[in-house]
């Protein structure tokens, strides 16, 4: 490379990162002003419609309206947040932190990575192999892949939005706990001959990249970007969602709710367990929905057990990872995370009461 | 003619990634060959953690994510 070609400038903060940085500010307080307005807005749609407030009808249209601005705001600033965090992490860089940490403080630090590392699915199989292959142990990889799509910025920041921080924080507390315990358990088996034969024989040498160099502007649009992939591809979801939601808000009478998912059913924690396997859906979709339940007297360990098992247990993930895991060791890790699941649910309904 | 490998199991990034290296390349007018490498175990091989991947005559240049084109340009004339 010759000398002074473009990429041996440092990153500086030119006047184009100022503009950046400029309009990122009055973005911000945009955002401010609309969502402070949410409220009379949900109003005005009500009263435009005619319809009785009080009402079944009125219920979920007062729902709807108000939850969907505000759940796409929101969403779209913790993704934009993200987005600029995530900058900062890549999967290499987290392999390279987590290549010949022991177990324990490797599950700890491989599940809280799991939530900033930039992670798509279609990614699951090259970075199993590239972890294990680099020398991150089993159990800490297993932590790592988790948490990656359990604890994600899209269910923290709807939880967050929907139904308020401290179960948005129990959410990310538990989850993580579920990830680093799973994976520990799973590393305490010692199962890497359940691994399929090729993965075992790579032995390939972990790559040092280039190192890449980002300016604020740089991070900015992955910000950006991240608010275009996601928000782009969640918001169907979120409407079905808000619109189930919505549903249940106006419609389906709270003793039922209470009955079958209160805390007095032992009985529906597993219950939820189980047909969260199945059922596939992102955080996106199955949040509103939540939200719902607890309003009408679900009981929160039960919902969040529910929630946990539909994100974190899927079908199409256990087939993709199937590629590189023999069934044995598929049905060992559903079997981990989902007792774990099961113990996160349990112990809330006996605390929460 | 320069060797490039775009890595990655097929997804719709690592398609883009390939199209916007040949995009570049042809910008540059320098003569390429690109090959996409589906397969999971010659994708580890190269010791890579996410895809799509870059590999340029044999040298990992890029790994996770569509490469900036500035990025290309400047590996491509390298």
């Amino acid at each position: 490379m010759s000398i002074g070609s473009i990429g041996e400038c440092p990153p500086s903060a030119g006047p184009s990162a100022v503009k950046w940085m400029g309009w990122t500010a009055v973005a911000l307080v945009a955002w401010t002003i609309v969502y402070s307005q949410l409220v009379p807005f949900a109003d005005w749609v009500v009263a435009a419609t005619h319809v009785d407030p009080k009402s079944h009808l009125g219920e979920a249209l007062a729902f709807f309206a108000y939850d969907t601005p505000k759940v796409l705001m929101l969403l779209t600033l913790v993704v934009f947040g993200m987005g600029v965090v995530r900058s900062f992490f890549s999967p290499e860089k987290t392999r390279a932190l987590l290549a010949g940490k022991r177990e324990g403080i490797g599950n700890v630090l491989a599940a809280s990575l799991g939530i900033v590392t930039p992670f798509c699915s279609c990614s699951a199989v090259p970075l199993f192999i590239g972890f294990v292959s680099a020398g991150v142990p089993l159990g800490v990889t297993f932590s790592f892949l988790i948490s990656a799509p359990m604890v994600n910025e899209v269910a923290l920041g709807l939880l967050f939005a929907l139904v308020g921080w401290k179960v948005a924080v129990t959410y990310l507390v538990f989850g993580l706990a579920v990830a680093i315990v799973s994976g520990w358990v799973i590393g305490r088996f010692h199962l890497e001959h359940w691994l399929e034969d090729w993965v075992r024989n790579i032995r390939a040498n972990a790559t040092e990249l280039p190192p890449e160099r980002l300016t604020v502007v740089d991070r900015i649009k992955a910000g950006l970007e991240a608010v275009k992939d996601i928000v782009g591809k969640v918001w169907p979801w979120i409407i079905a969602g808000i619109a189930a939601g919505a549903f249940i808000h106006g419609y389906v009478p709270a003793d039922l709710l209470a009955t079958i998912m209160g805390r007095g059913a032992w009985w529906s924690v597993p219950a939820a367990v189980v047909i969260g396997i199945p059922i596939y859906s992102n955080a996106a979709g199955i949040i509103p929905v939540v939200e719902a339940l607890l309003a009408k007297g679900a009981a929160l360990g039960t919902v969040l057990a529910f929630m946990m098992s539909v994100i974190a247990l899927s079908l199409p993930e256990m087939i993709i990872l199937r590629k590189v895991l023999t069934i044995r060791l598929i049905v060992v890790f559903v079997g981990v995370v989902g007792a774990g699941i099961l113990a996160v649910g349990f112990l809330f309904n006996a605390l929460f009461q | 003619m320069k060797d490039v490998k775009v890595l990655g199991p097929g997804c719709k990034r690592c398609i883009t990634a390939a199209e916007m290296v040949q995009a570049e390349a042809d910008k540059l007018g320098v003569p390429v060959k690109v090959e996409k490498i589906t397969d999971y175990a010659a994708i580890a091989s190269y010791g890579i953690a996410s895809t799509p991947g870059i590999v340029i005559d044999g040298k990992v240049v890029h790994a996770g994510g569509l490469p900036k084109s500035e990025d290309l340009a400047r590996w491509l004339a390298a």
